[in-house]
């Protein structure tokens, strides 16, 4: 498996695109800044967002067992799936049974990380994504490139072109209000024309037994609304105690999203349509094991809000795709190589450690903290590669001796502005590929101080 | 593959073998309060690209919903507020797919929120179909100007959850900004939201 530098080399050598996608994340970053500014609270809301989460993952069997009794109450037929076959399975299973083959969903990264879309198109049904984003993303076949703007990296002409070929839009329009109506239509006619309905869950609340789902467009209410079967996906964690408890994280998930007060629909299904099923599959995929792990459980609390992504600068300026996981940026290099040190292992390291990601975190993941914590495990279970393990035992043989300490810094100086050019910036100096060093001064700053009179 | 309940067994065994230390349910904090929360969520609402209009009694209520350019032009009319009936008769609807095409639905809200501009909107409310509130191209949202309540905190502590139901939150049109991070109003539902308090 490649890792994120090299994955994210083509994205950054296209210049201006790159400066596009900094700046397009840049402006939802900001927009989340004016919303949060609305609320005198918003420290407050935050600790308290975190607070019931340790709480409730203290609990978390206690709490989806009280779920469960609840949505069983309510007529909700709960489901559990160890992985992401099995949830797969459990999904097809349902729509078999109803002789369903044709399905519309909504957003949800469960499914994506469990690779639903696939395993039913195998099975012969016909998956429509009906966010528009998901929408134009399956479309191309490619996965989201980021959680909550999954066709973030597209620019509207390329969406124009896709919309042509596939839609038959007019040829080079590219006004997104104008593609926008052409997928309205497009999507009406597959709600219409659906037998059942997927969606992800954005909270699950044990003492009532319902779910609660989250959008701007409306389409997880059409998907659910139209077709008599209903199935939601949810991974264990998305559990809250108590509807009041659903406020706080209501109060933050939007804000810190894109920037909004509150989504557009906020739908809380505690039952079937009438006359229809509702199914809730409770996914694990680890997340029990995750629970057991100290250092990193705190990411379970994550609502997915990615607000750690708008604000990363490595995320902006290298794109989702460089990630190659399907929860990109900061949250995404923690959980990434949870599930697989070998092949993510890179991830980690893919951060400026800034911690401007732990800053805007509505839950308050202490992100960046974990990252550290993630390279630190990565090096003593010896995932690293060899050239950055040996360069950290030169630096740390070099550390630990003041003489060599101090040779090595006056090398530094003599030498270095005698040496030419493609000799400092050769294939062997990653870091200068798009910098340039500073110049070297012609002291050190020990020498500075002895001069210094006291 | 192994039976449900194993796979739930199993789930549940791990999760209490790793469960971290017991830590407390926090108390919610003290939430802000506006000075005119009618005023709030008017502002609010205009910020989600929603309209606010304001009736002084019934009689004022019909006039206003006949100065609307999105009745005026509405040929399908669906209605589940008693004193503005409709044109359509939703009970005779055999199924939601019926509900294509329908131009303006005029809707009770319980109550609304002066902090997102949302409006609650129970699925009593709705009528036999569900699906009414987002099919329609329009949307026409009634409350009571006294419901406004200043936050969502304050908004589920007097929330009376349906079960089995539905229920749900509306603030504003159905919107997108999935191109360009360009906002787009009327994505796959309402192209209009317009809330009337009485
Ligand atoms: S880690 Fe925090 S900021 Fe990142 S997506 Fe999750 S909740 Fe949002």
């Amino acid at each position: 498996m490649k890792g994120h530098a090299e994955s994210a080399a083509p994205f950054v050598a296209n210049e201006p695109r790159a400066h596009w996608h900094d700046e397009s994340l840049w402006f939802v970053r900001v927009k989340r800044d004016r919303q949060a500014a609305t609320v005198p609270e918003w420290e407050d809301l935050r600790s308290t967002a975190s607070a019931i989460k340790a709480h409730t993952l203290s609990r978390l069997a206690d709490y989806l067992e009280e779920f469960e009794r609840n949505a069983t109450a309510n007529g909700i037929h709960v489901h559990w799936a160890r992985d992401g076959a099995e949830h797969n399975a459990i999904v097809l299973k349902i729509l078999n049974d109803h002789g369903v083959k044709r399905l519309v969903k909504s957003k949800s990264m469960l499914t994506e990380e469990c690779h639903l879309n696939p395993y039913l198109e195998a099975h012969g049904i016909e998956v429509t994504d009906t966010d528009l984003g998901e929408r134009i993303v399956q479309m191309r076949k490619e996965p989201p490139s980021h959680i909550v703007l999954p066709a973030i990296h597209l620019k509207k002409e390329d969406i124009g072109e896709l919309f042509h070929i596939q839609l038959g839009t007019e040829k080079g329009a590219s006004d997104p209000k104008y593609l926008t109506e052409a997928a309205r239509g497009h999507l009406r006619e597959r709600f219409l024309g659906a037998q059942a309905g997927l969606t992800g869950v954005n909270f699950a609340i044990a003492s009532t037994g319902g779910v609660v789902v989250c959008t701007n467009e409306g389409n997880a209410d059409m998907g659910t609304s139209l077709p008599p079967i209903h199935i939601a996906s949810m991974g264990v964690e998305k559990i809250v105690p108590r509807p009041r408890d659903l406020a706080i994280f209501l109060r933050l998930l939007a804000r810190s999203a894109t920037g909004q007060p509150v989504t557009t629909y906020t739908s809380h299904f505690h039952g079937p349509l009438p006359g229809g099923e509702m199914h809730v599959v409770i996914v694990d995929n680890g997340r029990a094991r995750i629970l057991g792990e100290e250092a990193f459980r705190r990411s379970l609390s994550c609502i997915r809000c990615g607000a750690c992504m708008n604000t990363c600068p490595v995320y902006r300026r290298s794109g989702g795709y460089s990630y190659g996981y399907t929860v990109p940026g900061p949250i995404g290099s923690i959980l990434g190589p949870q599930r697989d040190p070998a092949a993510y292992g890179s991830l980690p390291f893919a951060s400026s450690l800034c911690g401007s990601c732990t800053d805007v975190c509505p839950v308050k993941i202490d992100l960046h903290h974990e990252l550290l914590a993630f390279r630190q495990e990565l090096a003593k279970k010896g995932y690293l590669p060899w050239q950055k393990r040996f360069s950290m035992w030169v630096m740390g043989q070099v550390l630990a001796r003041k003489w060599a300490f101090l040779l090595g810094g006056r090398l530094m100086r003599t030498l270095m502005p005698l040496l030419p050019r493609a000799l400092v910036y050769g294939p062997w100096n990653p870091w200068g590929k798009q910098r340039e060093l500073p110049p070297m001064p012609r002291e050190s700053f020990r020498d500075l101080l002895k001069k210094e009179p006291r | 593959m192994a039976t449900p309940t194993t796979s739930r067994d199993t789930i549940l065994k791990a999760m209490r073998a790793n469960a971290p230390q017991l830590r407390p349910l926090p108390d919610p904090p003290q939430a802000i309060v506006y000075p005119n929360p009618l005023e709030h969520f008017a502002a609010t609402l205009a910020g989600v690209g929603g309209r606010f209009l304001k009736a002084t009694d019934e009689a004022d209520l019909q006039l206003q919903l006949g100065s609307l350019e999105v009745f005026q032009r509405a040929t399908r009319i669906a209605s589940t507020v008693p004193s503005l009936p409709g044109n359509v008769d939703l009970e005779a609807l055999k199924n939601p797919h019926e509900l294509e095409g329908i131009d303006l639905a005029i809707l009770p809200g319980d109550f609304a929120v002066a902090e997102n501009g949302a409006v609650w909107v129970p699925g009593t409310n709705l009528g036999p179909q569900r699906a009414i509130f987002v099919i329609a191209q329009h949307l026409v949202l009634v409350i009571q100007a006294s419901t406004v309540v200043h936050n969502m905190q304050q908004a589920y502590e007097n929330l009376n959850l349906q079960r089995p139901g539905f229920g749900v939150f509306i603030s504003g049109p159905s919107k997108t900004a999935d191109i360009e991070q360009s906002l787009v109003i009327g994505a796959h539902g309402a192209r209009s939201c317009t809330v009337i308090a009485l």
